[in-house]
């Protein structure tokens, strides 16, 4: 198992909003909105460094991703900020009709996704949102895992023309990944080589299968691991070529485990490669109140229970 | 540039026709709607915006126009293809497969002259809210438009829209509502009542204009008059009353034509009504 650590530890949001100000001062045509909730997406870099280009919506997601479609109409590059619940399902339809069946150029970044966001509970822990947001024909879908893959992803969506959701969360999580990564929309990256079982993960749970395939090494199961920062379009050809070698699949999500990357996984896998594979995602179900550590675990999404379904998958070969 | 109504209402004459035959044609559509608002299409289109057929999407240094209440799409296809946007043989395909004149306008087939779909109602202000600042972004002094159906004001997004435009004096905006007072159920006095508009915009900040949308002299003067009140820190506001179904008689002034078409006989007496201006298609 190859060897990662981490001197620091941070919030992806902190890297959306460090990726806000990036590209903000690469590209003129990038302007940010937000509805009431500056502080929360750490946009105020950006906000600083731009106040003509940032727009304040006020509570009123529908109508901010409705004045993020005209944006586009005049070449701007709009980024709406707000939290994963109020991207989606608060403003499907708004979504839909005058983002993604208009080809709207419109840059949907939602922070506080899944149950990470903790003590606020179910109301806000939107574990939905990946399922909502991957149907909608034209949409690109991308978790990153960490601060540093969350500031690149940020900055390459800007040079990715049609409309993108990115997903990044609250909690203060290690930094694992390069900082000078180039970030390629729809490419995977293969974390760890190995041959027993394919462990697919996205968001939060790429840290945590890293620590499950140090334990599953010290079990003697060599755990090949990879990251779905791209959960659409996805990279089937790294899916498929990873369960050629290892003939099992683990998927590991922030989501529930309908709609979310076990079950894009499984699709791809059903058609072209069938495989036995185990879902680590909340099990159809809402959240609840309690620190992120507490609910991971109560809801079956750390490291100890990918170890166990990466045993349980093994046994299915 | 002063109007030339006579010539103004000869053209809405013909989108008439345009409209009621598209309608038959598919056996689907929105005639009322469409009939009502023909005259403010025209207006607009043919006088009014200061816009080019040639059509870019991003729209830089022309107006730009945003149907909100996407259903009277016949209203506006015909206008557009009248004005030059594409050949008015398309009118036919309206509704059919494998069309660019979807049920309800999308960009989704590059049809020239859209510019976002719609269709799901309430949306268009906020769309047009930010193409009017991306123009002030881009040093733009061209205008925005958007038309409304009133019974859409139900839509809760309007409201958010109506707020955030006056706060932010979004000054290069002109919206109007159709006033027709109905809707698929009935009048909106009775399914959902919108109460005194102008009070509530204005209330809201908004500089509010009132016009008969089917008197085409009243409605180019308010036009003209609205475009002079543009950059001085409030959004535009016309509420123009109309008659659903306007210029067929027997389809005036009810709910009942609101989504129906006309069979064989219903369309030959519509025709009957409105001259062929410009030729049939």
């Amino acid at each position: 198992m190859k060897k990662y650590t981490y001197t620091e530890k941070k919030d992806t949001r902190s890297g959306f909003g460090a990726g806000l100000h990036e590209v903000g001062q690469k590209n003129g045509n990038v302007v940010a909105l937000c509805a009431d909730l500056v502080g929360s997406l750490k946009m105020d870099a950006f906000i600083k460094e731009f106040p003509e280009r940032f727009f304040q919506i006020g509570i009123a997601e529908a109508n901010m991703m409705g004045i993020a479609a005209g944006l586009t109409i005049g070449g701007k590059i709009p980024y709406t900020g707000t939290f994963a619940n109020f991207s989606t399902g608060r403003v499907y339809d708004q979504i839909r009709q005058s983002i993604a069946y208009s080809g709207k150029n419109v840059k949907i970044c939602a922070s506080h996704a899944g149950l990470t966001l903790g003590e606020d509970g179910a109301t806000h822990q939107i574990l939905e949102d990946i399922g909502l947001m991957k149907m909608l024909p034209g949409m690109t879908v991308i978790n990153p895992c960490d601060y540093n893959q969350t500031k690149a992803a940020t900055i390459a969506i800007a040079d990715y023309e049609g409309p993108v959701y990115l997903r990044f969360g609250r909690p203060v999580v290690p930094i694992f990944t390069s900082p000078d990564q180039k970030f390629e929309i729809g490419k995977a990256w293969l974390v760890n080589e190995g041959a027993d079982v394919s462990i697919f993960a996205t968001g939060h749970l790429v840290w945590e299968a890293i620590q499950a395939g140090e334990k599953l090494a010290e079990l003697g199961i060599d755990a090949e691991i990879i990251n779905i920062h791209t959960i659409k379009p996805l990279d089937e050809e790294a899916i498929l070529k990873s369960v050629a070698k290892t003939g099992c699949v683990v998927t590991a999500e922030e989501h529930n485990r309908i709609g979310g990357l076990g079950d894009s996984v499984a699709q791809v896998l059903a058609k072209n490669n069938p495989a036995p594979q185990e879902y680590v995602a909340v099990n159809d179900s809402f959240g609840e109140s309690g620190t992120p550590a507490q609910l991971m675990t109560k809801y079956g999404l750390d490291a100890e229970h990918i170890v166990g379904a990466v045993q349980k998958v093994i046994k299915r070969k | 540039m002063s109007a030339d109504i006579a010539k103004l209402e000869s053209i809405a004459k013909q989108v008439r026709r345009d409209i009621v035959r598209m309608v038959h044609s598919c056996q689907s559509g929105h005639p009322g709607g469409s009939l009502g608002c023909a005259d403010f299409f025209v207006a607009l289109y043919f006088h009014q915006l200061n816009h080019r057929p040639s059509f870019s999407l991003d729209g830089i240094g022309e107006d730009l126009f945003f149907l909100s209440n996407g259903h009277i799409s016949p209203v506006f296809y015909s206008t557009l293809a009248r004005s030059g946007y594409f050949d008015a043989s398309e009118l036919a395909t309206f509704r059919k497969i494998e069309s660019r004149l979807q049920g309800h306008p999308t960009t989704h087939e590059h049809l020239p002259g859209i510019r976002v779909a719609s269709g799901s109602l309430g949306q268009g202000l906020s769309v047009a809210i930010g193409a009017a600042r991306a123009k002030k972004l881009n040093g733009d002094d061209k205008l925005v438009y958007v038309l409304m159906g009133d019974g859409e004001l139900q839509e809760g997004q309007v409201w958010e829209a109506a707020m955030y435009a006056p706060h932010n004096k979004v000054d290069n905006l002109i919206a109007t509502i159709d006033r027709n007072g109905q809707q698929i159920d009935g009048a909106t006095d009775q399914v959902l009542s919108l109460g005194n508009l102008k009070a509530k915009w204005e209330a809201f900040g908004w500089d509010v204009l009132e016009t008969n949308g089917n008197n085409m002299q009243m409605l180019s003067d308010t036009l003209a008059e609205a475009k002079s009140r543009t950059g001085n820190g409030k959004p535009i506001m016309i509420l123009m009353k109309t008659e659903m179904g306007n210029g067929v008689d027997f389809m005036m002034g009810s709910h009942k034509w609101h989504g129906v078409a006309p069979n064989d006989e219903q369309l030959a007496a519509a025709l009957s009504q409105l001259e062929e201006t410009l030729g049939d298609y």
